[in-house]
């Protein structure tokens, strides 16, 4: 089980760039059609894009889970949350910085609440956003 | 809406989006970098403890984020949360709505606060979450 040794604990920063063609897939699977996302020359980004550009670059998928030994079987999203500082369009370069920011446990041991903050710069080291996720941990019952 | 200040119990965001399907997790998985085995792998899901395989809490959010920008252009966004209170299922039918419930000054600008839902055919509420805007 996750413990408060975690809490601080940072992981590889990821680098993303906002590519269009993938960005257009993303627009298309959630069947979005506002004419704002679709110039290329400097649409911004959905607003929950950035929890996916995270995932997409990341060398390590789920780094935060494996280095902490949390079976992915065993997670759900409990809460979600971002903070947008300045504008992120088509083009940009982003680098993700997650870091464990709480742990705590709820239901008696049965669940972990685990905050992962995760500040957002862009190409030009513009702070543009904050991301933050709590993701909820089932421990499997004491034997 | 830089035209017209919104009341406090205005509900400016309102969207509903077709049944949650198979194939549509399917292109979710791929277009958003979420490849958890657990929303497109029934055996997975089922290893799991789930009887089926269900939707990514941000496949959801993400709804609720098209509809928040459909009401406001997404760079008068200054924050946008959300609590995953129930687990989507397969051929959920979503409605997303935001009401305003406060009016601040912030950060130097007019905002608004706006609380967020997503709610499925019966009326469970999936998200509930909160945007803060620039008017």
């Amino acid at each position: 089980m996750v413990d408060q040794s975690a809490v601080g604990r940072a992981f590889t920063p990821v680098t993303a760039r906002v590519e269009p063609g993938r960005l257009r897939f993303f627009l298309d699977t959630l069947g979005e059609t506002n004419p704002v996302y679709r110039d290329e020359a400097a649409a911004p980004v959905p607003p929950t894009y950035l929890f996916c550009l995270e995932m997409m670059d990341a060398t390590v998928p789920f780094e935060f889970l494996t280095a902490l030994g949390i079976d992915l079987a065993r997670v759900l999203h409990g809460e979600q949350r971002f903070d947008y500082h300045a504008p992120v369009v088509i083009g940009d370069t982003l680098t993700f910085h997650p870091r464990v920011a709480s742990v705590t446990d709820k239901k008696g041991g049965a669940m972990t609440l685990i905050v992962v903050d995760t500040p957002v710069t862009n190409q030009n080291g513009i702070h543009v956003a904050d991301v933050s996720r709590t993701i909820v941990v089932r421990n499997a019952r004491p034997s | 809406m830089s035209s017209s200040v919104p009341s406090v119990g205005d509900v400016i965001v309102h969207k509903e989006f077709p049944p949650i399907t198979r194939h549509r997790l399917a292109l979710y998985c791929g277009a958003s970098g979420d490849h958890n085995p657990i929303h497109v792998d029934i055996d997975f899901a089922k290893a799991a403890g789930f009887p089926d395989v269900f939707a990514h809490g941000m496949l959801v959010m993400g709804y609720l984020g098209q509809a928040l920008t459909d009401a406001v252009a997404p760079s008068r966004i200054r924050s946008f949360s959300t609590r995953f209170a129930a687990i989507t299922q397969l051929g959920a039918k979503l409605t997303c709505e935001g009401t305003v419930t406060e009016l601040i000054e912030q950060g130097g600008e007019q905002r608004a606060k706006l609380a967020l839902t997503t709610k499925d055919q019966n009326g469970e509420i999936k998200l509930a979450g909160e945007a803060i805007i620039a008017l």
